[in-house]
């Protein structure tokens, strides 16, 4: 990481514990954001060149001021309200000289921000926005929707959060699992989008997959007991190892059995397995942890020379117990088929049910990979029509020409 | 903050009322429910409906009354009743309503009331 990054990185933790703080103080998400204004925006500009101030929170809170100011003189703010925001930034200023550490409530503003009253579509990019400060343009175009209508969508769920009094706090123990699990599911959602967008290509997707992990690893800080938490890192650290064997020299799609192990990042992996062994120790196995351990069977390879199929067959089998996703269930397809010979894999292939897969890229080119081996050609070029057709990526569709054409 | 906990039901739950061998139940758990909310503090009011065929709906189009027989909207759930609460944020509300008996049976609607 270089200075840059560390001061992007140090920028936007810090104004996402502001955030967190104004807002589960002042309950006005919307508010909070707009007080701290172009605050980020300056810091972004100024911590590269000048190096992280001692108190980053003060800072920020110090250039959000002029503005917090102007916007009342501007009467956007009510009286009432601005005379709210005086208390709470006053408060702000006396935890910032009273305490070492800045109280850092980012996890109830994650929590609040994967409240089941909160319009499901809209988590992630809510998280995004309020705990990394991304702007929704950017969020919208990751996702693939319009900037305008993310940026309605996220208002829209602001002022639900007002207006409906959702409380910014970490849920009762009853609540607590599915709420977790609404969280690092936003992550790894954030993450996903990232991932496709393998090349490094798409600047509108550039360094959501670090975001996401950056998200990860804030929630096992802050939840450092919760195993699926340590999961979900171990995941994306796993993902994250491979991003510079997924593609050729000359941009081809290279598949994960036959990348080249020495572009795999060494440092990312160890870092990944130990994160797996802590959470593994829990003795509370789950949907992240099973998915992780999946991909640290892949990247035994790297020691052993071979990939490890039965084992992972017997990890998908335990995944498919707890979440019985479509993505599972072709993945442990594709392990039979490994395994034991095409005819197995396809055989649970075609136990998915048929609406279920009809848009779901990796069903197709699995099942064109199936049927080739099987020499049922003319089944096989049918399904690699319908890869090539569902894939985004221009690479992989090229990737499943070639294979089709063999 | 003031909700309004919006009680939905479906038509068995409304012949459930005056069904000799299922109004016992019905009212019991009402009642009881009721007297939950009172005992907590936080019911402020709150009333039962008629069932939806005594309903009567009006609209006045062009400076014509337009009235017509039954519910605005025809739906499988029916509004039954409501009560207003007032408790410290939308998760005590959820709370609250995931205990009515329709929550059960139909489905409960939680909206914050306007401040006026």
């Amino acid at each position: 990481m270089d200075a840059h990054q560390a001061a992007e990185l140090a920028a936007r933790a810090s104004y996402g514990r502001l955030v967190a703080y104004l807002a589960s103080r002042w309950r006005d998400l919307a508010r909070a954001e707009d007080a701290l204004g172009d605050s980020l925006v300056a810091a972004l500009e100024t911590w590269p060149r000048t190096g992280v101030p001692g108190k980053p929170e003060a800072w920020l809170l110090t250039a959000a001021r002029r503005h917090l100011v102007d916007g009342a003189r501007h009467t956007k703010v009510e009286a009432a309200a601005l005379a709210d925001l005086r208390l709470v930034v006053d408060e702000a200023h006396e935890a910032m000289s009273a305490e070492a550490v800045f109280p850092d409530e980012r996890l109830k503003l994650l929590f609040t921000c994967a409240h089941p009253a909160i319009d499901e579509a809209a988590r992630t990019p809510l998280m995004l926005q309020t705990v990394l400060g991304l702007d929704a343009a950017r969020i919208a175009s990751a996702f693939l929707v319009a900037p305008a209508a993310m940026g309605q969508r996220l208002v829209r769920v602001k002022a639900k959060i007002r207006g409906a009094g959702i409380r910014f706090a970490i849920p009762e123990p009853p609540e607590l699992p599915a709420r977790l699990e609404a969280v690092l599911e936003a992550i790894y959602a954030a993450y996903g989008s990232g991932w496709e967008d393998v090349a490094g290509g798409d600047p509108r997707r550039r360094g959501l997959a670090e975001e996401a992990i950056w998200l990860g690893r804030l929630v096992v800080g802050l939840l450092p007991d919760e195993p699926e938490a340590r999961g979900l890192l171990a995941l994306m650290l796993h993902c994250e190892a491979r991003r510079g064997a997924r593609r050729s020299l000359g941009g081809a799609y290279v598949p994960l059995t036959q990348q080249d192990i020495g572009l795999w990042s060494r440092p990312m992996i160890e870092e990944a397995e130990e994160i797996l062994a802590d959470a593994a120790r829990s003795g509370r196995p789950g949907r992240f942890q099973l998915e992780a351990a999946i991909q640290s069977a892949h990247a035994q390879r790297a020691v052993t020379g071979r990939t490890d199929w039965d084992a992972i067959a017997l990890l998908y089998e335990g995944l498919l117990r707890c979440a019985p996703t479509i993505g599972a269930r072709v993945g442990h397809a594709a392990a039979l088929g490994e395994l034991r010979g095409a005819e197995a894999g396809l055989a649970a292939l075609e136990a998915i049910p048929a609406d279920a897969v009809k848009a779901y890229q990796p069903y197709w080119a699995l099942r064109a990979h199936l049927l080739k081996t099987l020499r049922r050609s003319e089944q096989a070029e049918q399904a690699y029509d319908r890869a090539m057709a569902l894939s985004e990526d221009a690479a992989v569709r090229e990737f499943l020409a070639d294979q089709a054409a063999r | 903050m003031k909700y309004t906990v919006l009680i939905y039901e479906r038509e068995a739950d409304f012949k459930a009322r005056t069904d000799e061998t299922r109004k016992g139940a019905y009212w019991g758990a009402y009642r009881a429910y009721t007297l939950a909310l009172q005992e907590a503090g936080v019911m402020i009011g709150g009333a039962g409906l008629e069932p939806p065929h005594m309903a009567t709906t009006v609209r006045q189009q062009h400076g014509q009354r337009q009235v017509q027989d039954g519910p605005f909207a025809e739906a499988k759930e029916q509004l039954g009743g409501y009560y207003v609460i007032e408790v410290p944020d939308l998760d005590k509300a959820l709370e609250w309503a995931a205990r009515c008996p329709a929550a059960s049976t139909g489905a409960v609607e939680v909206r914050p009331n306007l401040s006026m």
